[in-house]
């Protein structure tokens, strides 16, 4: 005797929020079983293994039908064929988008193409995560980037009312929209001590000071793109260490301003140069879009190791950059005082964010 | 022209992408409607077309409007090539038809194909202006209500109750025309589909004719199926029950009596809530209580022959091979209704009232399953009936005659056997059939009973004031035509003084002297003046008054018979051989089951016997409940035959104490603990079972009596005799019926005895499951036992899925067995699983031990009231109450459409920005459906009419869509998004006694092929919650009564 067919249709549609994250993790119906099984549902209600199976093999078709529908949310508030009371909504469309971090880490600054899918074989024995998780993961990425990608306005809202998600979940994902189309480079080892919340957050950062839509909400752009005009100015901050004068003048009121508040004063004396010529270096270069890929690589290079090496605390780094911007402003012969808050503001809250081990 | 019917057509969503090139639609709507068909402008490109139509008018007969449904069809145009159909809807617009239902038909309907399903949602405006009057055009009965509700509706009240209305239709199906052989799948599925809206919707129009001839305004109980016999035609039938309601006003006495209808009623020893009920059914204004009962002086009693005499029972018994009959009604009990001299003459009185307003009619039966109280007077047991007909041998298979002539036949048999229970009439009465291939078994069951004649008709109905009012004022016809008049009236007075509504009903209806069957007699437990049987099997629901100790449950017998393959007669002999067999085991079966539960009763009892080609199912479900008034159960006794061997000996003890064990546990489980007084009242069932033996010798006995006798005697319902294989099988699945995991009940009936607290929370669902039987030579032990396990599994699935609503209970659990093909065994399930309230359901037990037993249905009431508070958080969507809900809907469709207005298409649409709003701010109205005619915690406020809906589904690309079960699964969840939005589209939050009647479904994987049809139907309703402030009184009353009536017992 075998089950031909086994099915189960309610009113109101049931929906085990256990099972249903087995089926975006992408467990099979046999490994959610075992999982199941093991984790005492059975004892629980004194049902058998083929009554488990049942159930699973009913939920799993239920999230089937309904993907099509979580592929753009809103539909799920208006369609008639599944009664989902609102709260279950949101936390269906809610859990489908949420993605695994170590997953997000491979991908993030990726091209949003076949070609990064068809290597997501490689992602999912990297990361533990299975295939058909990564896919959906990706395909989200890539749905999301698609048709937030025709709209102008700000990013994160964008995202938060097509597709219904949470504050924190929309972030997340312009963060990771924002990376895609800058392509920035994350995957580099240097980098790899990184975690997707700190690249959120500097992308949180970039996104609300330097693309277009971070001076003016209610002009009619996009904020997926950093602003050219932007970019452009800050090759002026080059004076700052092209002219010698200005770069003495610049490290003597930092150093007037530190001495004697950290133990790294000598350190920090020693490579302001240095230090300093690799920001603006960076400031300059972001005209080209390559260099821009690289922002995350020369942070890192140019001044978190340096400082790491010179055993820096967070404090003291904390301490250095505010005086290091702040000081500029005492220059009297420098004139890119708003270019310049803009820049070292972001330069400081990212350094800040990936200055950790 | 009568009628004038209006569409609209406002617009479209979600439309399937018909080019692939431009990955849009072209979309525009044709309208039709008999013969008259109107077109939109097409909606270039676009998924979410805004057609805004003129309002297109069809004039018409309202005889169409009855008939026919409004044919929608969206589809895509095509310059080059035909137009592809996207899908259609179709519309019934004879809610609109009634002044009392919906005014308009308005809201978002799934656009259904027979190949795709569901592909986007259209938004239709339907509305009709009826010109004359409607009942000069005969043809026509516009404005008789349907309900599938088998009890009085909700707000309305039965002025009087005409009886029982039957129709048939017949046609070809399309499906077996030689056109089938050119056409498409789709154009023939459209063709059935098309056909049986038409056939429904005459059908109905004819079975309200009949009402109105009558002189009724409603059919309750509206019972229609299909029968797809293939060959030889489609055919549609109909019963009902013919009412004449009135609709309460609501005001201030409405409220309670709603509430009154809602929980069962009180019992006669409370009179604050017997002065609520009189009003609802009996008290009518504008009748005096003087006028006489015209019918009773007609006839005099004299003349009428003794209902029951002994020769009826006889032709009962030896009824012809194809029906079988023999076995149900034996277990039908009524009551005796005095024990004195003057029993005869009483009893002659009563039936001879009741027949005479009963007279005129030829069936006395009655779809109802829940009476206004008084209404059942005794209930006399179980009648079936079933016959087994050849489809080939129909000789004018395009005309209805000859499966007119098959159900006569039943209905008269049905009709004597009630009569031979000593019974006037037929109440929970039903029609069923099973066909495979050629043959056919019709079965109809009911259960036979005494009315209370003052429903039935003008004169009897009108002269009364409540039961109690009658009695202490007999009627002058009686007293006139009676010679025995003075002892006459006040016996009647005493008798119905003496017959408590809380176990009156179960006092045998006929001469305990000359019983139908072999039965074993006691005192009413309840009322001790009255007899009553030992065990009572009914079809129809717990009356509300009636008086139960602990709580009831779901029992089921379950059947599975081998056949041979055979062809034609050969064949109806085969399954007419086996089918008096088969009721027999089920019975035993159901017995046996019965008594291992510590219970005395059945209600809601359901045999469903299905043929296949080579084997024969039946499946009987019924709830079983410990009457207070009936004596307790005794054990189930093995006995071994060969008492000698030792080893046996033990085995037949450890058997014996797994029983006498698992009856101390259903004791428990189900909290039945009668009153211990029962002992000393009366003796043990033995000595009670020899006196009714030497009654029946005394009496004028028959040779067929003692036959029936045998029959019964030699397999006593309390002892099993191991060495008998069927026994041994009996025990085994006695003994295999897994128990109900903790926190779950379940009934078949409306409402589960014993439980009274429902929260708001309910989860209507169906489940299928189809097995199919890898090996062909299979014993029909082995066959047993695969069928029990089957349902059993099915069972534990259910609970295991509704395990969050724990403590709740399956409600009014309807199963259907089918089998579709030689191997296939195919269960359907439908029902509703309700949670309660645990803390007040123990309160409630509390004082239902503390009341014995007694007339603890008063407590549901209140106890819903409690539960009010804890409830809330179960279902927060469908939380709000009805009619805001609808305006909201209304509302919310006119805003987003006006928003869909914008030229612009989505995703171009740049100047919309972030502002753009999403569809999340127009909400689906929710809407319940459930098969029990209300729902907890709420109330009804208005029917809106009758949803009667029938599907067909293909499929070529089996695989893709997921298999069999994906593609049922989904199927079927069309099925309920279209029942919802058609409900949604009237105004409705909900659908009341809802039931999947049929659901067909064939299969063919290697072709990837696979169809189903079903067929769907209940009451559109919407419903208010009850709001705190009108529970609080009834709960203080309640409270009261439930403590006068536990005083009243002692």
């Amino acid at each position: 005797m075998s089950v031909e067919l086994d099915v189960f249709v309610g009113n109101t549609t049931i929906m085990d929020e256990e099972v249903y994250q087995f089926w975006l993790d992408g467990y099979t119906v046999n490994d959610a079983v075992k999982v199941r099984m093991e984790g005492g549902v059975l004892e629980e209600c004194e049902a058998s293994a083929e009554v488990l199976r049942s159930d699973t093999m009913d939920q799993y078709r239920t999230f089937q039908m309904c993907e099509r529908l979580l592929h753009s949310p809103a539909k799920l508030a208006n369609q008639l064929l599944f009664q989902i009371p609102p709260h279950r909504q949101t936390m269906l469309i809610e859990r489908y988008y949420t993605f695994d971090g170590v997953f997000v880490r491979e991908v993030l600054g990726k091209k949003l193409s076949k070609g990064t899918k068809k290597d997501l074989d490689d992602v999912s024995a990297k990361t533990g995560v299975t295939l058909k998780s990564c896919r959906r993961q990706f395909d989200n990425f890539k749905r999301v980037f698609k048709v937030v990608e025709e709209l102008k306005g700000p990013l994160v809202e964008n995202i938060r009312q097509h597709f219904l998600l949470s504050d924190k979940l929309a972030r997340d994902y312009a963060a990771i929209v924002f990376f895609a189309n800058n392509r920035f480079e994350t995957g580099k080892k240097k980098l790899h001590y990184l975690t997707f919340q700190d690249f959120a957050f500097c992308a949180g950062q970039l996104i609300s000071n330097w693309t277009v839509g971070a001076l003016d909400n209610m002009l009619e752009d996009m904020d997926v793109d950093l602003e050219k005009e932007f970019l452009q100015d800050l090759k002026e901050l080059k004076i700052l260490i092209t002219d010698k004068d200005l770069l003495d003048q610049h490290k003597s009121l930092v150093c007037t301003a530190l001495r004697g508040k950290t133990k790294a004063f000598n350190e920090m004396e020693a490579n302001f140069k240095n230090l300093s010529r690799g920001l603006v270096n960076i400031a300059a270069k972001l005209t080209n879009t390559k260099d821009v890929r690289d922002f995350f690589i020369d942070l890192v290079e140019k001044f978190i190791e340096p400082c790491r090496s010179d055993k820096w605390t967070a404090g003291d780094m904390r301490l250095y950059l505010t005086h290091y911007t702040n000081s500029a402003h005492i220059l009297d012969t420098f004139k890119h005082q708003v270019v310049w808050d803009r820049y070292m503001g972001v330069i400081k809250s990212c350094i800040l964010k990936m200055y950790h081990d | 022209m009568p009628g004038k019917l209006k569409a609209k057509i406002v617009a479209g969503r979600h439309l399937p992408v018909m080019d692939r090139a431009s990955d849009l639609t072209d979309a525009f709507v044709e309208v039709k409607f008999g013969n008259t068909t109107f077109k939109t402008d097409v909606y270039p490109k676009s998924l979410n077309p805004q057609w805004n139509s003129e309002w297109f008018k069809f004039e018409v007969d309202d005889e169409d409007l009855q008939d026919e449904p409004l044919q929608i069809t969206v589809l895509d145009h095509d310059t080059y090539s035909a137009n592809d159909a996207i899908g259609k809807v179709y519309i019934d617009i004879d809610p609109l038809l009634s002044s009392e239902a919906a005014t308009v038909i308005s809201g978002w309907f799934p656009i259904y194909d027979t190949i795709h399903g569901i592909r986007g949602e259209i938004n239709v405006l339907v509305k009709v202006d009826l010109f004359n009057d409607l009942n000069r055009f005969r043809q026509s009965s516009c404005g008789v209500k349907f309900f599938c509700t088998t009890s009085i509706p909700r707000c309305y009240r039965a002025a009087l109750v005409h009886g029982f209305v039957e129709e048939l239709v017949v046609n070809e199906d399309p499906e077996y025309q030689w056109i089938d052989r050119i056409r498409t799948p789709r154009a023939s599925n459209e063709a059935r589909q098309r056909l049986i809206s038409l056939m429904s919707g005459e059908l109905q129009r004819k079975i309200g004719l009949k009402v109105l001839e009558m002189g009724g305004n409603a059919v309750v109980g509206y019972l229609q199926c299909f029968d797809l016999e293939g060959e030889s035609g489609l055919v549609v039938r109909a019963i009902g029950t013919a009412c004449t309601l009135d609709k309460l006003i609501p005001g201030t006495g409405s409220n309670t009596i709603t509430h009154t209808n809602t929980a069962p009623a009180s019992n006669a020893c409370n009179s604050p809530s017997k002065e609520i009920k009189e009003p609802v059914f009996s008290e009518d204004p504008t009748h005096p209580l003087s006028v006489p009962p015209t019918p009773l002086r007609t006839l005099p009693p004299s003349s009428s022959p003794p209902p029951f005499s002994p020769s009826k029972p006889c032709s009962r018994q030896s009824s012809s091979s194809d029906t079988d009959l023999s076995l149900t009604p034996k277990m039908g009990m009524g009551s005796g209704i005095s024990v004195g001299k003057e029993a005869g003459p009483l009893k002659t009185l009563l039936r001879q009232q009741a027949q005479s307003a009963l007279e005129q009619r030829e069936f006395p039966f009655f779809t109802l399953t829940c009476f206004p109280p008084g209404f059942l007077v005794h209930i006399g047991g179980v009648v079936s009936a079933r016959s087994v007909k050849l489809l080939d041998r129909i000789h004018n298979p395009d005309e209805p005659e000859t499966r007119d002539a098959w159900w006569e036949e039943i209905r008269q048999e049905i009709k004597s056997h009630a009569k031979a229970l000593g019974c006037h009439a037929v109440v929970g009465y039903s029609e069923s059939t099973t066909i495979c291939e050629e043959v056919c078994i019709l079965s109809a069951s009911g259960t036979a009973a005494m009315l209370n004649p003052r429903f039935m008709r003008e004169g009897c109905l009108d002269a009364g004031g409540s039961d109690q009012r009658l009695s202490r004022q007999p009627p002058l016809g009686m007293v006139g035509s009676e010679r025995a008049e003075g002892e006459v009236s006040s016996s009647w007075l005493g008798f119905d003084d003496a017959s408590p509504p809380s176990c009156g009903f179960c006092h045998i209806p006929y001469d305990e002297f000359n019983m139908p069957f072999p039965a074993q007699l006691t005192y009413c437990y309840h009322c001790r003046r009255q007899k009553v049987p030992d065990v009572l099997f009914t079809t129809i629901d717990l009356p509300a008054e009636a008086a139960v100790t602990g709580k009831g449950c779901l029992i089921q017998a379950r059947l599975c018979r081998t056949k041979k393959k055979a062809q034609g007669e050969v064949n109806a002999t085969a399954i007419s051989n086996l089918l008096p067999f088969m009721e027999y085991e089920l019975h035993t079966q159901l017995m046996n089951k019965l008594k291992l539960r510590c219970m005395n009763a059945l209600f809601g009892l359901r045999i469903q016997i299905s043929v296949g080609e080579n084997m024969l199912l039946g499946l009987a479900s019924a709830t079983g409940v410990y009457l207070s008034a009936l004596p307790a159960p005794g054990g189930i006794q093995i006995a071994g035959k060969t008492p000698s061997d030792l080893s046996y000996d033990q085995h037949i003890s450890t058997m014996q104490k797994r029983i006498n064990d698992t009856i101390v546990m259903n004791k428990e489980l189900y909290n039945i603990h009668p009153p211990e007084c029962i002992e000393e009242v009366v003796g043990s069932p033995i000595p009670d079972r020899q006196r009714s033996r030497l009654f029946r010798s005394t009496s004028e006995s028959s040779d067929e009596l003692s036959e029936l006798d045998l029959s019964h005697g030699k397999k006593d319902a309390f002892v099993l005799e191991i060495d008998d294989t069927d026994a041994v099988e009996d025990i085994q699945s006695l003994l295999t019926d897994a128990p109900m995991p903790a926190g779950f009940y379940s009934c078949n009936t409306e409402v589960m005895p014993g439980i009274y607290n429902w929260t708001s929370g309910l989860q209507m669902f169906t489940s299928v499951r189809v097995y199919r039987l890898n090996n062909a030579n299979l014993t029909n032990q082995g066959l047993n036992k695969i069928f029990t396990d089957l349902c059993e599994n099915l069972l534990k699935s259910l609970y295991f899925k509704l395990r969050s609503m724990i403590p709740c209970c399956l409600c009014h659990l309807n199963f259907t067995v089918a089998v579709p093909e030689e191997e296939l065994i195919q269960v359907a399930v439908t029902a509703v699983a309700m949670s309660f309230d645990k803390e007040t359901q123990l309160a409630a037990d509390k004082a239902l031990n503390e009341g014995s037993g007694e007339n603890e249905e008063q407590l549901q009431f209140s106890m819903e009231l409690c539960g009010e508070s804890t409830s809330s958080n179960n279902q927060p969507t469908a939380k709000a109450s009805g009619l805001p809900e609808s305006a909201m809907t209304h509302s919310s469709s006119r805003v987003s459409s006006s928003e869909r207005c914008s030229p612009l298409p989505e995703v171009r649409s740049r100047s919309l920005r972030s502002t753009r709003s999403l569809p999340c701010g127009a909400p689906v109205t929710v809407v319940k459906m459930t098969p029990l005619s209300f729902l907890p915690m709420t109330r009804i406020v208005k029917y809106l009419g009758i949803i009667n809906m029938f599907f067909i589904r293909e499929t070529t690309s089996l695989r893709e869509e997921g298999g069999v079960s994906g593609f049922l699964h989904s199927f079927i969840a069309e099925v309920f998004a279209m029942v919802r939005a058609h409900v949604a589209a009237l105004g409705g939050n909900a659908v009341v006694s809802y039931s999947m009647k049929e659901c067909v479904f064939m299969e063919n994987p290697n072709k990837n092929q696979a169809q189903c049809l079903i067929n769907v139907s209940g009451d559109a309703v919407i419903f208010v919650r009850e709001s705190d402030q009108e529970a609080i009184p009834p709960l203080i009353t309640s409270g009261q009564t439930s403590t006068t009536g536990a005083d009243g017992t002692t």
